[in-house]
């Protein structure tokens, strides 16, 4: 199966065939690197830009007001934060022209540790983003639905924030992407630039599908009774596994990925939550306004008599940044351990 | 050079838009309007913008990247007085906002007006974008982009020099930085160097021009080569003009007459009388007639509703879906 990186490659090549995508651009974005993930490898409307983020998300909103469909990345999110001030318009552009200019856009970056990316290749977003109105925001847990979310968030009328959990990037799926070859050797083959000289080099693209992924829809990874676990990213596979560890402990969780952090899917959210009584949001993020405490301030408010513990969050070390060192990465951000301790004493808690 | 006809309507044009910002402020001071920032002194250049502007929807026309001082602009290309003061009033008839903004804070979709903003110059950023789909596209349309000279300070007017001039991948930008050398309270002197504004352009390789912006007839020649170079050259050209701010920077400093600085109105006067295009007379009868306008479209809003207070979540996103937390 593809890896997240390849699903995402495959999604733009999709996009620019089929969705009028004619920009896909950022820092190392165009040839001969295609993206320092190889996210953008092999595209052939794929552009360098110069190194200035303020000035990609500029030409991202004024393609996106041109009428075209930009996908633009700022290479990692550490780089994002000088481009504030321009989200926040290409976010508040339809609604302060009361409905006359659509922007159209996506931006992706990659997000969050487990890359030993030290202080500046590390941060988590999802915060700070869902603070600036207008924008849809996805993060994809899985190369599935890496494809789906990207077709979705190009198609969709509204500038998306597609944030991309760089450790998943090189994780393989275990479900196909429609047209995806059965062997992933072959999708390697085809779609994987040679090492070396790469200056006549052409992909050979499979014939792709749409596999329709709405934005604003969790999926439940794995039901259960006991807990529910609220996640996405990167720390999804953490809280599946942690799941299945505590399963032989007879705690049964009920795994929800958000998938689409804003608008979230709150039905979902609360259904889980009333059927359980209790739950965990984990993510990476610094735990001091962290967003996983607005869904728990949500399900306080709205499922508070159904609840049988403290709604609780897991969540990132509140400190300036991850240190590049493995215990002290390790002591700023959740791990499966943490996870599991976690979900022991919330599903204990009488 | 401009006929008598064509001078008589430009100068009809910025009395026109003289008389309308003069009733804005008085809207503001007498309570009808919270905040007022406009282009009392740029007349003489922004009409005679307005009416070379190709004005149309879409990538052949020209895309539209304004701050808050274009009121001639929008008037010389069609925009109503009625319209202006019912942003100022903040109605929910204003078509450019529908009450939620600023006057002067103009978006036309039919004209490429993009959203004018407070946050000045980040225009120099988004305008890099409709002119790389202008490039691309091959058409007569350009991208036409201002600021003031206050606000080149920030990042995103380098941006702008930088992504428009790169070899092989120039865009059809016009670049304008009107120049009235002030910043709120800040004099050009303190947080400039000396070299001036187009200097800056010189570096990465751009045309420039200099152009004195009180005058609506070297405004519209000037104007008039540097759009034809962006057009047929498919690259930048920035173009500095030098022009008043006759009521300081907003509401805010108070929006009082300044003196000791020239009046384009006033110096226009002086040269059609010179050349018998027009008399004393015809300038009172002109602005009597716009005074009549403004006064009764101010009647008019006055009567009108204010915004829905339901209405705050239409246009969070596009229909609305999404928009309310339930």
């Amino acid at each position: 199966m593809a890896t997240m990186a390849q699903a995402i490659r495959l999604a733009l090549h999709y996009g620019e065939e089929n969705l009028g995508v004619k920009d896909i651009f950022g820092e190392d974005v165009g040839p001969p690197l295609g993206g320092v993930f190889t996210c953008t490898q092999g595209l052939k409307n794929a552009w360098n830009s110069p190194l200035d983020e303020r000035g990609i998300i500029g030409c991202a909103m004024g393609l996106a007001i041109a009428g075209q469909r930009p996908v633009a990345e700022i290479q990692f999110s550490d780089y994002i934060f000088n481009t504030i001030d321009l989200l926040k318009m290409c976010g508040n552009t339809l609604w302060c022209s009361n409905g006359i200019w659509q922007v159209p856009m996506v931006v992706m970056t990659p997000v969050g540790a487990g890359i030993h990316g030290s202080i500046y290749h590390s941060h988590s977003f999802e915060s700070i983003m869902t603070h600036i109105q207008g924008w849809k925001i996805v993060m994809p847990s899985c190369a599935y639905d890496a494809y789906g979310l990207m077709l979705s968030a190009i198609q969709d009328p509204n500038p998306v924030m597609y944030l991309i959990p760089k450790a998943l990037l090189r994780s393989q799926g275990e479900e196909k992407i429609p047209g995806e070859p059965e062997n992933p050797k072959e999708l390697s083959k085809m779609i994987d630039a040679p090492l070396g000289d790469r200056s006549q080099w052409k992909p050979k693209w499979p014939d792709l599908g749409d596999p329709k992924m709405p934005l604003g829809k969790a999926k439940i990874r794995l039901e259960g009774e006991h807990i529910s676990v609220i996640s996405y990213g990167r720390m999804l596979p953490l809280c599946m596994e942690a799941a299945r560890q505590l399963a032989d402990e007879g705690v049964d969780c009920e795994v929800i990925d958000l998938r689409t952090l804003f608008p979230y899917d709150q039905k979902t959210i609360f259904d889980s939550v009333k059927k359980t009584g209790r739950v965990v949001v984990v993510n990476e993020d610094t735990e001091v306004t962290n967003y996983g405490e607005h869904i728990l301030r949500r399900i306080t408010e709205d499922c508070f008599y159904y609840l049988e513990a403290p709604p609780t969050l897991l969540a990132g070390a509140n400190v300036p940044g991850i240190g590049l060192s493995e215990p002290l990465e390790q002591a700023s951000v959740p791990q499966l351990s943490s996870i599991i301790n976690t979900l022991r004493k919330v599903a204990e808690t009488a | 050079m401009l006929s008598s006809k064509e001078q008589k309507k430009i100068y009809e044009l910025m009395v026109k838009t003289r008389v309308l910002e003069e009733r804005l402020i008085k809207m503001n001071k007498s309570g009808q309007g919270f905040f007022w920032i406009g282009g009392p002194g740029e007349e003489a250049f922004n009409v005679p913008l307005g009416l070379l502007i190709n004005k149309g929807e879409g990538l052949n026309h020209d895309f539209l990247h304004f701050h808050y001082r274009q009121s001639a602009t929008l008037l010389t290309m069609g925009a109503k007085m009625i319209d202006v003061i019912r942003q100022m009033h903040n109605v929910a008839a204003d078509p450019y906002s529908g009450g939620r903004n600023f006057v002067n804070h103009f978006a036309v979709k039919e004209w490429n007006v993009v959203n004018v903003t407070s946050p000045i110059e980040v225009q120099y950023a988004f305008c890099i974008g409709t002119g790389v789909a202008q490039a691309r596209n091959k058409a007569k349309g350009i991208t036409i982009v201002t600021g003031g000279d206050a606000g080149t300070a920030e990042g995103e007017f380098q941006s702008c020099l930088l992504w428009s001039s790169r070899k092989n991948r120039e865009l059809p930008i016009l670049i304008i930085v009107t120049n009235n050398r002030w910043g709120i309270s800040t004099p050009q002197n303190e947080v400039h160097p000396k070299s001036g504004i187009a200097a800056r352009a010189k570096g990465f390789g751009i045309k420039t021009a200099a152009v004195n912006g009180n005058n609506p007839l070297t405004s519209y020649e000037a104007l008039q080569k540097a759009m034809h170079y962006v057009r047929k050259e498919r690259k930048p050209f920035l173009m500095e003009v030098f022009v008043s701010r006759l009521y300081g920077h907003s509401s805010a400093s108070g929006a009082n007459w300044v003196g000791g600085e020239a009046d384009c109105i006033r110096e226009f006067e002086k040269q059609l009388k010179k050349k018998k295009i027009m008399k004393d007379s015809d300038f009172q009868k002109i602005r009597q007639k716009y005074e009549e306008e403004a006064k009764k479209a101010l009647i008019e809003v006055l009567e009108e509703p204010k915004p829905d207070p339901a209405s705050i979540f239409n246009h969070v996103f596009v229909d609305r879906k999404d928009a309310e937390l339930v």
